[in-house]
């Protein structure tokens, strides 16, 4: 593993660690760059929980090292605790049967579950993980 | 580029007694929804449950089958078999 790989990889924990909710994801809560993340993003922001959120696109090491991390393939990649929580498919699931609003500690919204991917903006600043040498 | 065909198959060898209806979301080959119900899957969590999918694919999951969104279900959940006979409740 390169230097660079390394940087990556701990500055993926640091994050994990230090954000009770986060989402590694394809673009921005903003700007979500597939539609599987902006599924995600919008059941988050459906939840009304707070989330730090890092676009793993800059850089393929990102995902390189997330995945070797999480020993999950795909993304996006929901962690709280500091543990994986899964994808959009548990994600969704776990939004639609109240284990997600348990698990993070907030009241079931009472128009649940949530379908639509309709991304709000502004509600989640995005964390960027820079590739700096 | 796999067909929905050979990922159902593809599951079905590897994990065991399971049944997988594949649906190619696309039409392109790489977009796929699978629903994998197997004995195998009881007392795992969800993501346990959904590794044993992944793995069955390696590294062509995020490569030449970008996404692969997967529902898991023990039989007894799928409503598909009978219960044990002989359990109690506890």
């Amino acid at each position: 593993m390169s230097d660079d790989n390394t940087q990556i990889r701990d500055a993926i924990k640091s994050a994990i660690d230090e954000n009770r909710v986060i989402l590694f994801m394809k673009g921005t809560p903003e700007q979500p760059a597939c539609g599987f993340s902006a599924r995600t993003v919008a059941t988050l922001q459906a939840l009304g929980t707070p989330f730090a959120a890092v676009d793993i696109l800059p850089h393929p090491a990102i995902r390189q090292e997330l995945s070797a991390l999480s020993n999950w393939p795909t993304i996006p990649q929901l962690f709280v605790d500091g543990e994986l929580v899964g994808g959009c498919d548990i994600v969704t699931e776990m939004y639609a049967n109240g284990e997600l609003a348990e698990l993070v500690g907030v009241e079931q919204p009472a128009d649940a579950p949530v379908q639509a991917a309709a991304a709000q903006p502004g509600q989640s600043p995005p964390m960027q993980i820079q590739d700096r040498p | 580029m796999p067909t929905a065909k050979d990922i159902k198959r593809r599951i079905e060898d590897r994990i065991p007694d399971a049944r997988a209806d594949v649906e190619d979301l696309t039409g392109g080959g790489d977009h796929f929804r699978a629903t994998v119900v197997s004995p195998a899957f009881g007392g795992r969590s969800r993501i346990e449950q959904h590794r044993m999918v992944y793995d069955v694919f390696g590294d062509e999951v995020g490569g030449p089958i970008h996404a692969l969104s997967i529902k898991t279900q023990t039989d007894v959940e799928g409503g598909r078999a009978t219960p044990d006979p002989d359990w109690r409740e506890p």
